[in-house]
This record gives structure tokens, C-alpha cells and sequence, in this order.
């Protein structure tokens, strides 16, 4: 089993609790118009490695992961299941906290097949961080080229099979940083059992120059990158939400 | 006790009370501290006032160009200035270079060229009846090392193969055991090294008779410390009697180094935790508070800050900037197996919060794994704040040096007061390659430098043909330069001895002959280009390869491969045992460094193409660190390639530059310094859920 790999970071120190190894998978459904690793969509590009050959380059630093982990985004990681839960068992028979960052758009339910894929995956992931971009559909489609139906439906998913989640949410001024889309945000977070953080990040502008390299058009070109105050203002209104809702119950 | 050693009072005795021994004195007295930072203390408003006054004299000198006031037409001795001062009410730590702050003291014995060119470059005239003493009637460092270069030697420099040689400047990479001053008191140590000299063999050969002579040379030197001293009104005869005295006594002991030499690097040893048995019996007889001493330190520190050399635009050019290397050694373990953590070593790191940030002192954190937890975070956060902690790996040289080593420099580690070296920049390897493919024709003059070997002269480099090509060019160049350092070393010895300095060391003392590496990561790229890539050659018309064209992919040093970071481990290795062969000055232990923190500049400037596809004149990384934007893996693996490289054929250190921006430490740079703080409790300080990773850094 090989899995397609775009590249490492051996510092990872903002992908999951602390320093970890991160792994960037190859290839992506979605096109998000302010990703910064638009050279991760190609399906087709990237190195084939086993998970034998990725651990083996974890193991050679394990002393720095030591009270980190292993984190695998992309990409969409879960456009290659069958790899990340081998990556992952191997990773759990050696202790190894295993962190899974992904959009969750590739959920599809009622699909037993892929169903049960994704619990043998989830059997052996400690940590999921789940981005979640926008919650009113159309606009999702808009600023990733598709719905949000399906990511929604994982979230629940997971939340019902007791994974532990941290929520990525990043600010994109004009775009959803309206006090309506965090009150949506806040309120559908409540209803996830497992959710332990929310993590809101500023949109910032350096995968510009990565489009350029690819002869891409940057779709936000205009657009300013966040500050730290208005990502902060974000995961305040969110909580506070969240927080309103979990006291209902 | 008898009333001489009043000092001493308090104190569990030992080794050191027979013999000059430090490290057994802070063997049985210090105490290792624990705790956290919460006993730091503000700054006082004396500090305060005297740091706005040192604020606005940097300012006048930076609008003056960089020097405030040279003098001309004193030579600098121990005792040459009277007492310097910024505010004698309320310096608590007195003590300046030359009568005042900021004024920078004339140095001829280096070099008299360099010297006076030091003034001038700078708007100083030097009296021409100074100049035609120190060249016609008392003969300078550098006019004897010019006496004996060879052709060869002189061509070896100025093609820049070998740079920043110490031939026209103080060598510096020296460092006194300033303890010994405070601890014993002058007269103690005078009579040691009369006790030295009297016990010298009676047979004058060559050896004894330097001996001899440069054991009086110290006992001058230390004579003339006291005399320094007691102008600024103490007695620093006996033993230092608290905490100030200590400190005080210590500085006077370093003052009177920089006051004699002009150094590369004019380090200050390991003090602090040699210092804190003082403060720790000082607070608990409660002479002192610690507010009070925390003045104490920032007002020394504040002298370090303002430790004065002149210097010429090139001599800034190669370090960039105008640096004393200062550097003070904290922390690390003891063999015994305690840390050697205090309160002094939080005190003296506390300065860059007092002070604020600055790159001198060199304050460099001698790190374990075996350091405290509150003293590794407290490094961690006072790092991301101020950018001025160097660290080193005390693990790495404990095996080597013991624990009672102080660094000099950036990375050169010897025992304090027991080892010595010997200064010698940096061979660069880099254009050793260049010469091993153009037969040692160089690639910039177009001179035949190096010894006439077969150029290679296929279209493409055969990775095989290149290494041995290259091998016997380091062997050429490791003995040249060995034997230029061996006629620098002499000549320093001979014409600008470092009395004081070698006063405060053991009669016997370890020598090391350091030489160092530039280009490191450059060879290693461009072997791996040759071998896993293919390398084309551009030569110009005369057959000179003067460019390379890279066809492909290659392993390339930063990425925790393997293939090549082998590669680099195998270059230092070869290199130095070309060096081992030779023979060194004064039965020196030969060691090499891989560390530039700035030179790499200038050594890139003066080094054509090279076949890892780094055009001519750009920089090589400083000391070991991979080429700039070549490591994609991430700092970890950065840091594994390096880690790589064998210490034992590189004991005078191994130096990564590594900068971090803003955020990348984790979310607000807590992972190291804190808790990461995405978690659900930050509304209104209300906590929601309980912090699930609660142990995250490290």
C-alpha cells in the first residue's frame, strides 16, 4: 500500500498538540479560493511511499514528538483512507498520538463500504481537526466549489463514534466573518459531543506567490489578510454562542 | 581561618583552599536552584538612569558614525587610563577601558598598520612619532608574522582561500579565570606564579626560558591589576568579601584583559553560578537584598555592554557589525550529576528584561536535558522575547571539556582557567573544490594558487574523479594553513602575549590549535549535485571551468537525508584529519570549528561558482547551517543534518544561526513557553472544559 505524499514538515507546532511530525497528503476535491497549498489539489502528482517509509523518517526525530504526534493533512487526506489507517495503526502499536487533519468532504453516508473504512480509520485517530469554513451551503459552495453537506454529516459522525475533535475555522474578512455565520458556527459546534477547542485562524495572503508559480489566477487577490484582533473577535462571538446553546441543554 | 581569608568566612572548605582551584570551590558551596523567576527583581532607579544615560551616548555615537572618541596617544596598558566612570554616585560596578565611557583605547602591539588605520578610517590621527615607534623600534605582531610568510601563505590569503586570519589583530579566544581574583585576591595568586617560576626546570633551553620569561610578564600583569584597582579605591590584594566585592573584583580582573588586549573575541568565562555562592550567603546573613543585588548584576552587565575596541570598516565587514564576544557561559550539569543552575543565572539572564535586549554580553545557556523545568521554560520565554540567548550542548561537551568549561567566542569550549587556544579563522572548502577541478588555478584572480594538479577536464564531474581530486587539494591546504597558523601563534606569543589573561590560568595549561571550516554546506550540496544529479561544466576560454549547469535533482544538506548529509559528515572528517598530520605550534591539540555567524558573507564574495548551482559571490550559510531555502523538510530535519556532523572531528564547536518568525513556536509561541490556548475556556476567563493538554511543551 502506497500512499501519495506532497511533503513533511518536521517542526509541525500549530497542527495539534505539541511539536509533531505533519504530513501533507497529495491531492484535494475542494478549491478552497483562499488555500495556500493549491500545489496539494493535483490527485495524480506527488511521491508514493509506503507507511513503513513515513514512519521510518518519523522514528529518526522521535525524541522531539515525544509530547507531540503525528499529523496527516494535505491535501484531503481522506481521499486516501486506506493509507492513513495503515499509516495510523502502525503509528497506535508504537504509541504514537495520531492527529487527522482534514475538510471532511469526502464523507458519504450510507455507503457501508466507505463506512467502514472510515471506523477502522477512526478506530486508530486520536485527535480529528475539522476545518470548517462557512455553515450556510450556498456560500460554501461559492468559497470551495462545493457543499457543505457532507462535511457536516462527518462531523456528526464522529462526534457519534466519541473521536475527539478540534474545530479550524479560518476568518476571511468580507467573506464569513459576519456575526450571523459565527452564531451558526457557535451553534452547530454545540451539538458536537467530542469538540475539545476551536482553533480560529487569520486568512493570511502567503500562498499568493505559490499561484503565480502555477500560472493560477489567486481568486481573493484583493483581499486583505486578517488581523490576530479579528480572528480573535471571531472565536469570541463563536464561544460565546457555543456556550449560550451547550447552557440550553 | 586566619584574618587574611575574612572572605572565606561561611564557606565549606576543600581542594581549593590548598590550590587555585574554582571548580572545587563551587563544587562544595553553590547551591543549585529549582525554583522559578518569580524572585526577579525590577530594575532600580539608578539602573534606570544610568541605562537612559548609556542610551544616549550609544545615540551620539551612532550619529558620530559608529565612535564617539578614540585615543591616539596613549598605549593601552593595564594601568595606561585613570578611573572611567558613567555616574560614580550610582554605579554600583565600576569601571571603564579608558578615563571615560565610550572612548576606545589604541592598541598597537596586534599590528600598528591596523591600529593606526583604525583611527583614521574613523576621523583619528594617529602622531607619526607613534607610528615610527611601533615600526621601526618595537616590532608589532603582525611585522614579525610578515617576516616569515611564504609566498605561498601570502597567495593562500590574499586569494581568500584562507581568510580572516588573526596576522593583523589581536587573536583574542582567551579567557582569564576572572573567578580567581574574587575568590583568592591578588597577592595569592602573585605568589603561585612565583611559586611557578622558582620551580621551572634549571636547564635554560628554549621552552624554559619562555617559561620563565612569560611567567614574570604575568606577575607584572597582575601587579599591575592591583595598581588598576586601587586607583578606582579598592584593594583587590585579598579575597573579595561579599557579593559586590566579588563582582566587582571579578570585572576588575576581565577590565584589565581588555584593557591589555584587543581580541577577536575577549570572552568572559563561566561566572555566574561562581558568583551566586556569594549572593547566597550574602542574602542569607542579610547583607544584601535582592533588589540589591540584581543592581549589582545589571550594572555589570551594563559594563559588559560597553566593553569598547577599535576597530577598522573591514575588520566590521567580516563580523558585521562591531562585536566583542563577550560570552558567559550558564547553566550545563555537573559530573556530579546536580545542575548547575542558580538564582545568579536567572539574575544575569534577567538583564535582557532590565536592560532590554542585546546581543552582548554573549549570553550563551549551557543546555542539558538534565536542566531544570522552570529554568527551561524561563530560557524559552525570555528567548522568544528578546532574541539573545545562544545555547549550546552541554551534554555534547561535558564528555570532553568537564564541567567547569566556559565557551569563547561563539562556540569554542575550554576549561576554565586550565585550557587556552589558539585562534585560526576559517580554511574555506568551498573554493578547495573549485581548485581541486581547475588543477589549484583560482577561479576568480585566474592565479595559480594551489599546487599544479591535473584539472579535470571531462564535460561532465565524475563524482569519484572529484573526490580524489579534492582530497589531496584539502591535504595541500590543510598544511599551508597550519603552518600559517604556527607562524601566527608564535608571533602573537612573541610580540603581544596575553599576560593578564594567562596569568589567570593553571602553569601548565592545555593548548588548542583551532582551525575552522567555511562552505561546508556548499561542498556537500555540490558533491551531491555531482553524484546524484549531473553536474556540466562551463569553461571559458582558457579551459577554466568558471560555471555549472545542474541537470536534475540531487539530495541537498538540511532534509535529514542521509545520502548527502553523509557526504557532509565524511568532507569534516577527511579535512580534519588532513589536519591532524601536521605540526602544531607550542604542542597544541589541533581541532577544527564549523561556525561562521557572519564571515560566511565575505567568504562567498570571494569564491566563484560553484557546482550545487550558488552563483559567485553568494553568501555560503553560516557556520553548519544548510544553504538558505535548500532545507523544505522543516526545522527538526534541519537540525538532524547538522546534528550529523561528528563532533569529535569538529571539538571547536558547530554552529546553526536559526531564526524563527512570530508564530511559529505554536499559537502565540506557547508550545514552548507555555500552554497552547486553543482550548474552549477563554470566554470571560470562564474555563468550559478543562485543559486537555495541559503538558505540552517541550
Amino acid at each position: 500500500m502506497e500512499g501519495r505524499i506532497h511533503s513533511f514538515e518536521s517542526f509541525g507546532t500549530v497542527d495539534g498538540p505539541g511539536i509533531r511530525f505533519v504530513v501533507f497528503l497529495q491531492g484535494c476535491p475542494l478549491r478552497c479560493q483562499y488555500c495556500h497549498n493549491p500545489d496539494t489539489w493535483d490527485k495524480n502528482g506527488g511521491q508514493l511511499m509506503t507507511p513503513e517509509q513515513v514512519l521510518a523518517r518519523y522514528d529518526k526525530n522521535k525524541v522531539f514528538y515525544q509530547k507531540g504526534g503525528i499529523t496527516v493533512t494535505g491535501g484531503e487526506p481522506l481521499l486516501q483512507p486506506e493509507f492513513v489507517t495503515e499509516l495510523f495503526a502502525l503509528c497506535k502499536k508504537k504509541g504514537i498520538h495520531t492527529c487527522l487533519d482534514t475538510s471532511g468532504c469526502t464523507f458519504r453516508f450510507g455507503d457501508e463500504g466507505y463506512l467502514a473504512q472510515l471506523d477502522a480509520l477512526l478506530a486508530v485517530t486520536d485527535l480529528i481537526m475539522l476545518d470548517l469554513k462557512i455553515m450556510d451551503p450556498q456560500k460554501h459552495r461559492q468559497l470551495t466549489g462545493a457543499d457543505n453537506k457532507g462535511i457536516l454529516s462527518f462531523a456528526r459522525y464522529v462526534g457519534q463514534k466519541g473521536v475527539a475533535m478540534w474545530i479550524r475555522h479560518v476568518c476571511i474578512p468580507t467573506v464569513n466573518d459576519c456575526p450571523d455565520d459565527w452564531r451558526a458556527l457557535g451553534t452547530f459546534m454545540a451539538t458536537l459531543p467530542t469538540v475539545k477547542a476551536l482553533d480560529v485562524l487569520p486568512y493570511h495572503t502567503l500562498g499568493v506567490n505559490k499561484y503565480e508559480e502555477m500560472g493560477l489566477t489567486y481568486p481573493l487577490k484583493d483581499l486583505p489578510a486578517a488581523t490576530k484582533q479579528q480572528a480573535d473577535e471571531a472565536k469570541t462571538y463563536i464561544l460565546e454562542q457555543f456556550r449560550l446553546e451547550r447552557q440550553k441543554k | 581561618m586566619n584574618d587574611l581569608y575574612k572572605g572565606w568566612d561561611g564557606f565549606e572548605g576543600g581542594t581549593w583552599v590548598k590550590e587555585i582551584n574554582v571548580r572545587s570551590f563551587i563544587r562544595h558551596n553553590y547551591t543549585p536552584y529549582d525554583g522559578d523567576d518569580a524572585f526577579l527583581q525590577a530594575p532600580t532607579q539608578a539602573t534606570l538612569t544610568l541605562w537612559d544615560q548609556v542610551t544616549e551616548l550609544s545615540r551620539q555615537e551612532l550619529e558620530a558614525g559608529g565612535v564617539l572618541d578614540m585615543d591616539t596617544d596613549v598605549v593601552s596598558t593595564i594601568t595606561s587610563h585613570a578611573p572611567g566612570y558613567l555616574n560614580k554616585e550610582l554605579e554600583q560596578i565600576v569601571g571603564f577601558q579608558t578615563e571615560k565611557p565610550f572612548k576606545r583605547a589604541f592598541m598597537p602591539y596586534g599590528g600598528i598598520r591596523t591600529a593606526k588605520r583604525a583611527c583614521e578610517d574613523n576621523g583619528y590621527h594617529v602622531p607619526d612619532q607613534m607610528d615610527e615607534f611601533f615600526t621601526n623600534h618595537r616590532k608589532t605582531h603582525n611585522a614579525g608574522v610578515f617576516d616569515v610568510y611564504t609566498p605561498e601563505m601570502r597567495a593562500c590569503r590574499s586569494s581568500h582561500i584562507i581568510t580572516g586570519l588573526p596576522d593583523a589583530y589581536g587573536r583574542g579566544r582567551i579567557i582569564g579565570d576572572y573567578r580567581r581574583v574574587a575568590l583568592y585576591g591578588v597577592d595569592r595568586l602573585i605568589e603561585d606564579k612565583e611559586e611557578q617560576k622558582r620551580t621551572t626546570r634549571s636547564a635554560m633551553y628554549e621552552e624554559i626560558i619562555r617559561d620563565r620569561e612569560e611567567l614574570a610578564e604575568q606577575i607584572r600583569a597582575l601587579h599591575q591589576l592591583k595598581q588598576m584597582a586601587l586607583s578606582y579605591g579598592f584593594d583587590i590584594s585579598k579575597p573579595a568579601a561579599n557579593v559586590k566585592e566579588a563582582i566587582q573584583w571579578l570585572y576588575f580582573g576581565y577590565l584589565a584583559a581588555i584593557k591589555e588586549q584587543n581580541g577577536a573575541a575577549m570572552s568572559l568565562g563561566r561566572t555566574s553560578t561562581f558568583l551566586d555562592i556569594y549572593a547566597q550567603r550574602d542574602l542569607e546573613k542579610g547583607l544584601f537584598t535582592e533588589t540589591e543585588i540584581q543592581e549589582m548584576v545589571d550594572h555589570f552587565i551594563m559594563k559588559l555592554r560597553l566593553v569598547k575596541f577599535a576597530r577598522t570598516p573591514e575588520y566590521n565587514a567580516l563580523f558585521s557589525g562591531d562585536p566583542q564576544w563577550v560570552t558567559e557561559s550558564i547553566g550545563g550539569v555537573a559530573i556530579d550529576g546536580r545542575h548547575l543552575v542558580t538564582k545568579m543565572s536567572y539574575r544575569y539572564l534577567h538583564t535582557l528584561k532590565n536592560l532590554g535586549p542585546s546581543p552582548e554580553p554573549n549570553l550563551t545557556v549551557l543546555w542539558s536535558v538534565n536542566l531544570p523545568e522552570n529554568f527551561k521554560r524561563y530560557c524559552a520565554k525570555i528567548s522568544i522575547e528578546t532574541s539573545s540567548i545562544q545555547y549550546e550542548n552541554d551534554d555534547l561537551m561535558r564528555f570532553t571539556h568537564g564541567d567547569d568549561y566556559a565557551i569563547a567566542c561563539c562556540v569554542s569550549s575550554m576549561r576554565v582557567g586550565k585550557e587556552m587556544q589558539f585562534f585560526g579563522a576559517r580554511a574555506n572548502l568551498a573554493k578547495c573544490l573549485l581548485y581541486a577541478i581547475n588543477g589549484g588555478v583560482d577561479e576568480v584572480s585566474k592565479k595559480q594558487v594551489g599546487p599544479e594538479f591535473t584539472p579535470i577536464t571531462s564535460e561532465y564531474l565524475d563524482y569519484d574523479e572529484v573526490m580524489r581530486k579534492y582530497d589531496a587539494m584539502m591535504q595541500w591546504l590543510a598544511e599551508v594553513y597550519v603552518n600559517t597558523l604556527n607562524v601566527i601563534h608564535y608571533m602573537h606569543d612573541k610580540y603581544c602575549y596575553e599576560k593578564l589573561q594567562m596569568a589567570l590560568h593553571d602553569k601548565n595549561v592545555t593548548r588548542w590549535f583551532a582551525t575552522g571550516i567555511a562552505g561546508l554546506s556548499v561542498v556537500a550540496d555540490s558533491l551531491s549535485a555531482i553524484k546524484y544529479a549531473k553536474v556540466k561544466v562551463i569553461r571559458d576560454e582558457s579551459g577554466l571551468a568558471v560555471d555549472y549547469k545542474v541537470e536534475g535533482d540531487f539530495p541537498k544538506f538540511g532534509n535529514d537525508d542521509d545520502r548527502v548529509d553523509e557526504i557532509a559528515r565524511e568532507i569534516v572528517h577527511i579535512f580534519m584529519e588532513h589536519i591532524r598530520k601536521n605540526h602544531t605550534y607550542r604542542n597544541s591539540i589541533p581541532t577544527t570549528s564549523i561556525l561562521t555567524i557572519t564571515s560566511n558573507v565575505v567568504y562567498g564574495k570571494a569564491t566563484g561558482n560553484t557546482p550545487d548551482g550558488r552563483k559567485a559571490g553568494e553568501a555560503f550559510a553560516p557556520g553548519a547551517n544548510p544553504m538558505h531555502r535548500r532545507d523544505t523538510n522543516g526545522a527538526v530535519a534541519s537540525l538532524a543534518s547538522v546534528s550529523k556532523l561528528p563532533f569529535i572531528d569538529a571539538q571547536d564547536g558547530i554552529s546553526n544561526t536559526f531564526s524563527i518568525i512570530p508564530g511559529a513556536l505554536g499559537k502565540e509561541d506557547r508550545i514552548f513557553a507555555g500552554d497552547l490556548d486553543v482550548e474552549l475556556d477563554c470566554i470571560n476567563g470562564a474555563c468550559m472544559t478543562p485543559t486537555l493538554f495541559d503538558d505540552m511543551d517541550d
